[in-house]
């Protein structure tokens, strides 16, 4: 019994292993007590034929570019250990199938046909002297009908915003002029004026409904101007948000309240004061769809709609602050003060500042394109800027002097042109290298057709991401949830301290007498102080194998005895 | 002018737009995570969306076949997938095409009850088993061809034979009633009898279900009257006898794993067992709880990761192999108690037989879809089933997935129970704590159904108490 169990083991244990092989031995024999062998001198590897392919292979993936479509560190299996091996081997397995991805993902990049654009000056000049006239000179003719100016004196200044295809735009008048058009065409959708004074214009999820923040209330228009929706509970609003995957529009209004409304029911989410004043700058960061507000003591607060509280603050300039904007990867935070000065911070960590550079006068807009560039508008003046993020920013790509003053700005997206409105009009400037060149299609679509656009709308409709999943890393779905510092210690002191636990015991009836009020009393009683000292008994029983632990591994830390250990004085306990 | 070189985006709408009403939309894709916001959360959205559509297309029931008495039996056909045999409580034998919900041939079997039925591993005959003695042998081409009214052989038998199960490929059978006897197919006379059951009182010791492993083949399980799973090897005798506090009403092989044998108890459970383990406290695999009453039957899914089991409750459930709660419940209001359950071959329906005369037909999967499928649906339903996988943890998918509606007896009954199981705990607990520490001792759920074992080496602990309670 005992041989054939140790045989057994044996073989399990070589199972894992290759048999011994032969390798290169022509012959092997043992003479006298000696082993003799005889070594082929041709060894395998020179027999074997080199490799006939010039490719061997898939071509090897560029590591920077695996980095861009990374999806995290992925687990550790390690970690784990090998105790579990179902578990191992499935999440190597899933890790596998995580690797795969990214690597199509990678390589799917060699099918993108289009490339950004770019703009280059002669040795001795610099970009920013390039005019717009010298671009429509030197660019096709489709791109130089791309630069265009509306002449719109009578009801100015205006606010634009381009749809999230950059195909439609819409601009609103300060004196209640409200226009959408289909800026590529030339096309006018509709021109109405609202008799009201408007503050800010804003599209909803398709270029088929626009909202509109009039006078008093919030109106929400078709594409025909008709109107379709009055919001009521949006009042005296100066400035709109759209969040397209969530499908909520935001307002803050003059009061300082912040208003959330989810427009596929109609319903509020949540309306609740910031007190923090006027809330006049306002923008949204794309990467996790919070608010960001601008304030007038030199603080940018962030706003979701789960808390009242903001989720984050940053003093970011020591004057009021004049613009924010988050830039679309959600990566960088520029703020202009009033102080003359532009800096760049980490919207995901925020703490320090990356950049800071001072302008030549107060800027009343900034704006990030898709590729990385940032607008500034200073008065009539606006400039471009390459590079802010890094430190490159010493003088402008590009520089352009409109007629009157710039009221408001916006970079279209998958096109190089940014649009500004002023309060004379609108003129759209080319801006080589701004936009994405490959959209994607089931995102954004330009060239999206009719048939198409429902049935996006639909997969929208049904990815509509819930409002309570807003939070500052939008990650966090799936993630691990771990207790925070704080939990664990919170954790550990309500051990230490225990609370005789509330014990709501109603006895029941009885015949005879016995459930006259002092019997019921003292069976309560009974009953409560049984379950007290039960409860009692387990937690200090906890308790103190909680402190044995900590014991043990302080024990553990502290230094290995040594000799002369003795002769030290000794604690008192 | 000072410009070097200029590029500005100018993107050819021809190259973006389809080219004809005719063709496909172009569909330009872009993998940049950056143009891909929230991919979590919106996957979590998807994924509620999936869990919920599962539940509103979750409509399992096909159809059911008419009989003219309650159905007591029901076997696969041996070579056609969309057909089989099912059998009732007045001996009446029919052959159903599933498919059209048509019989196809119907002939009166047994005088009374017709208690099994099982195919023959040749492929061109079937056995039935009925309450006037005898064992039925039928070809299957006569019932297709000629409407024959004869069986092409019949045994006679001195005791009513309330089970039968066929070799995997040898001519023998075995059938169980009073005794367990091993026939040839060639003689008419039985050709070995075990008799382990029939030691003590004979009434009692009569043997209610069979079953042939069909891997191991020689191997072969019965369970009986008084509460004995025995394992029998062909080759041999009786090999092991497992003595449960309650009858074991159905049993069944595990047809991927042959080592898992799971019998449907009255004690409204169904217990798995590693026959390799019988000897030992972890001979449970695992314990399937759900039912409300009595389990009567069970059948295995030819992929052995299912099974479902019948029950006196009114309720057929799908138990996973490896889980203790059920995967689903199916009801109606109009079935009465099942007495048999099927699994057909093509691992798609499950059938049931239940004393209203009824045979029903129903989806393995409750959100099956039915029917020839387009790619794009089935790349659809396979995202969506990885979706569930990922995000089905998530305390408001896995409520909705987990949800049930029941009729009010198996609800209320379900709660009744629970508090029945709380207040023996609690019980057995007070007991504990009032007794002298170490006197009471602690016995997991997975050992309690087990009174004893005995074979070759072990006796049942108190064998002699035992017949005395039998008596």
């Amino acid at each position: 019994m005992m041989a054939s169990a140790v045989t057994e083991k044996k073989k399990k244990r070589m199972r894992g292993k290759k048999p011994w092989q032969k390798r290169n031995i022509l012959q092997s024999e043992v003479k006298d007590g000696v082993r003799i062998t005889e070594y082929n001198s041709i060894s395998l590897r020179e027999i074997k034929k080199p490799s006939t392919h010039i490719y061997p292979g898939r071509k090897v993936i560029d590591p920077k570019l695996l980095q861009k479509y990374s999806k995290g560190e992925g687990v550790e299996v390690k970690s784990i250990g090998y105790k579990n091996k179902y578990l191992a081997h499935k999440l190597k397995e899933k890790e596998k199938a995580f690797q795969e991805a990214e690597a199509a993902a990678a390589r799917a990049e060699i099918l993108l046909t289009e490339t950004s654009g770019q703009l280059l000056a002669e040795d001795d000049s610099y970009t920013s002297h390039i005019t717009q006239r010298d671009i429509r000179d030197a660019v096709d003719i489709t791109s130089a009908a791309k630069s265009f100016d509306l002449n719109l004196n009578q009801f100015g200044p205006y606010k634009m915003r381009f749809t999230r295809n950059g195909r439609h735009l819409v601009l609103g008048g300060r004196k209640g002029h409200l226009a959408a058009m289909d800026w590529v065409t030339k096309k006018l959708h509709c021109e109405i004026n609202v008799m009201e004074s408007l503050h800010d214009v804003c599209w909803l999820h398709t270029e088929t409904m626009m909202a509109a923040a009039q006078k008093q209330w919030v109106y929400i228009y078709d594409n025909q101007g008709i109107e379709l929706h009055c919001l009521k509970r949006m009042d005296r609003v100066l400035k709109l948000e759209f969040l397209p995957y969530h499908f909520l529009l935001c307002a803050a209004n003059e009061t300082g309240y912040l208003t959330w409304l989810d427009i596929t029911l109609g319903k509020e989410v949540i309306r609740f004061p910031t007190l923090k004043g006027r809330l006049e700058i306002v923008c949204q960061n794309p990467y996790n769809a919070v608010l960001c507000c601008g304030h007038s003591n030199g603080t940018v607060s962030m706003w979701t709609p789960n808390s009242r509280e903001p989720v984050a603050s940053i003093l970011c300039h020591p004057h009021p602050i004049k613009a924010i904007d988050i830039d679309p990867t959600g990566r960088y935070m520029a703020t202009a003060g009033l102080d003359r000065v532009l800096k760049i911070w980490d919207a995901r960590n925020l703490g320090e500042c990356l950049q800071s550079y001072s302008v030549g006068s107060g800027a009343s807009s900034v704006k990030f394109s898709q590729k990385g560039l940032l607008a500034l508008a200073m008065g009539n003046v606006v400039e471009v800027y390459r590079n802010v993020t890094n430190g490159g920013a010493s003088e402008p790509y590009m520089r352009h002097k409109s007629g009157s003053t710039i009221r408001d700005m916006q970079f279209c997206p998958y096109e190089d042109i940014l649009g500004i409105s002023t309060y004379h009009g609108y003129s759209s400037l080319i801006i080589p290298g701004a936009g994405e060149p490959n959209f994607d299609a089931l995102e954004a679509n330009p060239y999206i057709s009719l048939s198409a656009r429902k049935e996006s709308e639909v997969k929208a409709l049904l990815s509509k991401v819930p409002a309570e999943l807003i939070t500052l890393d939008p990650h966090s779905i799936s993630q691990v949830d771990t207790p925070r510092l704080q939990e664990k210690l919170d954790a550990k002191i309500s051990l230490l301290h225990i609370r005789k636990p509330k014990i709501d015991f109603t006895p029941r009836y009885r015949m005879k007498g016995k459930s006259g009020s002092a019997q019921k009393f003292k069976r309560k009683q009974k009953v409560k102080e049984d379950k007290q000292r039960e409860f009692l008994q387990a937690a200090i029983l906890q308790r103190d194998q909680f402190m044995e632990e900590d014991k043990k591994n302080k024990k553990e830390k502290s230094k290995p005895v040594e000799i002369l250990d003795r002769f030290k004085p000794k604690k008192k306990s | 002018m000072s410009i070097k070189s200029i590029k500005v985006l100018s993107r050819n709408p021809d190259h973006y737009l389809r080219e004809t009403k005719n063709d496909i939309h172009k569909v330009q894709r872009n993998y940049d995570p950056d143009l891909h916001p929230f991919e979590a959360a919106r996957e979590y959205k998807l994924a509620l969306n999936a869990v919920k559509l599962e539940r509103v297309f979750a409509k399992p029931f096909i159809g059911s076949l008419a009989h003219s008495e309650g159905v007591s039996a029901i076997c696969r056909h041996p070579s056609r997938l969309a057909c089989s045999f099912t059998g009732t409580v007045e001996g009446e034998l029919k052959l159903w095409d599933i498919s059209h919900k048509k019989c196809e041939w119907t002939i009166q079997a047994h005088n009374g009850q017709i208690w099994a039925i099982v195919a023959a591993p040749d492929g061109g005959s079937f056995f039935s088993v009925g309450n006037d003695k005898t064992i039925k042998r039928w070809s299957l081409q006569r019932a297709q061809e000629d409407n024959d009214e004869f069986p092409i052989d019949t045994w006679l038998c001195d005791s009513i034979i309330t089970g039968i199960t066929h070799h995997r490929y040898k001519n023998e059978f075995v059938t169980c009633g009073e005794r367990v006897l091993l026939w040839d197919a060639n003689t008419k006379a039985p050709k070995f009898s075990y008799n382990w059951s029939t030691s003590g009182d004979r009434n009692d010791a009569s043997v209610v279900s069979i079953k042939f492993n069909p891997v191991e083949t020689d191997l072969f399980a019965s369970s009986d009257q008084a509460n004995n799973i025995v394992l029998y090897d062909t080759r041999a005798k009786e090999v092991k006898k497992l003595k449960m506090t309650m009858r074991v009403n159905a049993l069944a092989w595990n047809p991927m794993e042959a080592f898992i044998l799971t019998a449907a108890s009255e004690d409204y459970n169904v217990y798995s067992f590693d026959i390799r383990n019988m000897n030992k406290s972890n001979r449970i695999v695992t314990l399937h709880e759900g039912h409300t009453s009595a389990v009567i039957d069970l059948d295995y899914a030819p992929t052995g990761k299912e099974f479902c089991t019948g029950s006196y409750d009114k309720s057929i459930r799908v138990f996973r192999t490896d889980e203790g709660k059920s995967r689903d419940v199916y009801h109606t209001k109009r079935m009465f108690k099942v007495n048999c359950v099927l699994w057909s071959g093509d691992n798609k329906y499950i059938l049931s037989g239940s004393s209203d005369h009824n045979v029903r037909v129903w989806k393995a999967r409750s959100n099956q879809k039915l029917g020839i499928m387009k790619t794009r649906e089935h790349a659809a339903m396979n995202y969506a089933e990885e979706l569930k996988r990922k995000y089905g943890h998530f305390p408001e998918l896995r409520r909705i997935s987990r949800h049930r509606h029941l009729p009010k007896h198996i609800y209320h009954a379900t709660l009744e129970h629970r508090v029945m199981k709380q207040s023996r705990a609690r019980k057995e607990a007070n007991v504990r704590r009032h007794s002298k520490p170490g006197t009471v001792p602690f016995i997991p759920a997975r050992q309690k159904p087990v009174v004893g074992l005995e074979d070759d080496e072990t006796n049942m602990p108190g064998s002699s108490v035992d017949h005395e309670n039998d008596t």
